[in-house]
């Protein structure tokens, strides 16, 4: 029988996650602020980042979340350190679920918000620094209340996703108003089509 | 991990008392088919009916009346499915005259949620009622839903999560003026508080062994006499024809062992639960500041304490505690692979924030005051572990 319920990296990270800003924002001098998630949903996250020559130098976050998001931000973090933003920005929730020594199926959607929180940084410190968007040409907002993309909605389609409750398993998409269900499904239509269903 | 287990799940499962796991071991030598005429299964076939007489006893009812089932899901269904015969025509249509309307409440256990609603994609009209903050059923809502047309309600007698006990024998009084069936889903209550189905003038109850210290994969369901039932699974005669499939002897005299044990102990259960209950909510609301006790102040199970930690999540709560040796469960989506907080938190009004930081205890037989004492040591500092990382204040 394993110790617990999650690897012992998940657990590692639960227990004693890294970068966690535990007093309030004012105590962290962040160039860059990232916001995402609905507490309706049962998760929210926050991420500050200090950034030089356009690399993380520094990072705190703050989440109400459970097990495997607080593990897999705080593997982010750790990450993300001494990263050049645009690496930062295109780090992928797989990439730190295999870090954290795997997560199961239904745990996976747990652990997106971190690095949409950080690329939301990202985004805002683009914007700061007159750069909007530079990195976002290529995805469009397509559920407006997690922030899931058009890009997350092809990844979900690449890893089995058909059905619209088989992509709010994967995304939480559409679980706050709704109002992004026909377009997201008119996506996984348009992706069946150039990849095959 | 901890060395140190306490185990605060008992609406879950509970673990077989010592006096039924030595019955039901003493009982693997018994190897007849309690439908044999041979001796072998007259002897298996004699202790098969000494538990129905310990089972119909503990909710005062004839043996007679008691139909062995795999559990509270299948005794659930075979109402159902009782109901789905009698309310659909010879082309397998819902009759367009006659009793084919179900009430069910908006916080039933999801075996009977999802039969209701099954009953309901095949044509079926199901009313689902509202309840109050503490999960009491509007009785005005039910009076408004009875009719001429009502074939059955179905009312759960203690929830799962938050122990509110429902008043069945006014609701049942109130639906057997209206003509209906009256079931109530008792899997929660029976052991904790005492249930007699003369008293309460229920036609159906359900029940379930493993909730009172007895084995897995076996339950019952009451059957007043005279009261319309049909066969989920069919087959041999067991059971009058209305249950088929091999007696499971040794899980029915676990339960006869359970069912007699749970008889001689009820009241002083509700005692010693009802105080070890107090001492963990009172310690909680000592030691935690800005929490929310989910449920009725009063009409609530001795053992079932459900708690809302606002700012920390459910399963980061539970799996923190899980460490430290605790054992619970949560409201919280999280911990179910579901999107949706709990359905019964949120018909009581708690919202979806609020619902994901909910933690249930359900104390049982063998917790010790020494077990609550750790607890309240080992809670206060996760909470506000969690609390501090959270973006929600």
């Amino acid at each position: 029988m394993p110790e617990w319920l999650y690897s012992d990296t998940v657990k590692d990270h639960f227990m004693n996650p890294r970068n966690v800003l535990m007093d309030n924002e004012s105590s962290f001098p962040a160039d860059a602020k990232g916001q995402t998630g609905n507490i309706k949903c049962g998760d929210q996250m926050l991420m500050l980042l200090t950034i030089k020559d356009d690399i993380i130098t520094d990072v705190r976050w703050k989440t109400y979340g459970c097990a495997s998001a607080i593990a897999s931000t705080s593997m982010l973090s750790e990450t993300i350190r001494g990263m050049h933003i645009k690496d930062a920005y295109n780090i992928r929730p797989e990439d730190l679920v295999e870090k954290l020594g795997g997560l199961p199926e239904y745990k996976i959607h747990c652990s997106v918000l971190g690095d949409k929180a950080l690329r939301s940084a990202i985004d805002d410190y683009l914007a700061k620094t007159n750069r909007a968007g530079l990195f976002k040409e290529a995805t469009t907002e397509i559920c407006h209340c997690l922030g899931i993309t058009d890009k997350d909605i092809e990844n979900a389609f690449h890893q089995g996703a058909r059905t619209w409750e088989a992509l709010q398993q994967a995304t939480k998409m559409g679980t706050v108003c709704g109002n992004c269900k026909d377009k997201a499904l008119e996506l996984l239509h348009e992706f069946a089509h150039i990849y095959g269903a | 991990m901890s060395e140190r287990r306490v185990y605060i799940d008992y609406n879950a499962t509970t673990p077989l008392k010592e006096e039924v796991k030595a019955a039901m071991i003493e009982d693997f030598a018994v190897y007849g088919n309690a439908s044999s005429l041979h001796t072998a299964g007259r002897l298996a076939h004699a202790r098969v009916e000494e538990a129905r007489h310990a089972v119909g006893k503990l909710l005062g009812a004839p043996a007679a009346d008691i139909i062995f089932t795999s559990g509270g899901s299948e005794s659930n269904n075979t109402v159902f499915q009782a109901m789905r015969q009698i309310g659909l025509d010879s082309e397998g249509k819902v009759r367009s005259t006659g009793r084919t309307e179900i009430i069910i409440t908006e916080i039933e256990h999801p075996c009977v949620l999802n039969s209701a609603k099954f009953l309901e994609t095949m044509g079926f009209k199901v009313t689902f009622l509202p309840v109050d903050e503490y999960g009491k059923i509007k009785i005005d809502a039910l009076r408004t839903a009875l009719n001429e047309r009502t074939l059955l309600a179905s009312i759960m007698m203690a929830n799962n999560e938050i122990g509110t006990m429902q008043d069945i024998r006014q609701i049942t009084a109130l639906v057997k003026n209206a003509g209906a069936w009256m079931h109530t889903d008792a899997v929660q209550a029976v052991g904790k508080i005492p249930v007699h189905v003369a008293e309460l003038g229920v036609d159906y109850l359900t029940m379930s062994a493993h909730k009172l210290y007895g084995p897995k994969g076996i339950g019952a369901l009451y059957v007043k006499n005279g009261a319309p039932l049909s066969p989920l699974i069919h087959g041999g005669h067991q059971e009058d024809g209305l249950r088929a499939g091999t007696y499971n002897n040794i899980g029915i005299l676990g339960f006869g062992k359970a069912a007699e044990l749970a008889s001689a102990e009820v009241e002083r259960y509700g005692k010693e639960l009802s105080a070890l209950r107090a001492r963990l909510r009172d310690g909680l609301l000592a030691k935690v500041p800005n929490i929310k006790i989910n449920g009725h102040p009063t009409d609530v199970l001795p053992n079932t304490l459900n708690v809302s930690f606002p700012g920390a999540e459910g399963e980061a709560i539970l799996l923190s505690l899980d460490i430290m040796g605790v054992e619970v469960s949560t409201g919280s989506a999280c911990a179910s692979g579901s999107l949706e907080p709990s359905h019964v938190l949120l018909a009581i009004g708690v919202s979806p924030e609020v619902a994901h930081g909910s933690i249930r205890f359900s104390l049982g037989w063998g917790i010790t005051p020494e077990d609550i004492d750790y607890t309240l040591e080992t809670l206060p500092p996760i909470i506000q572990r969690l609390r501090a990382m959270s973006t929600v204040k």
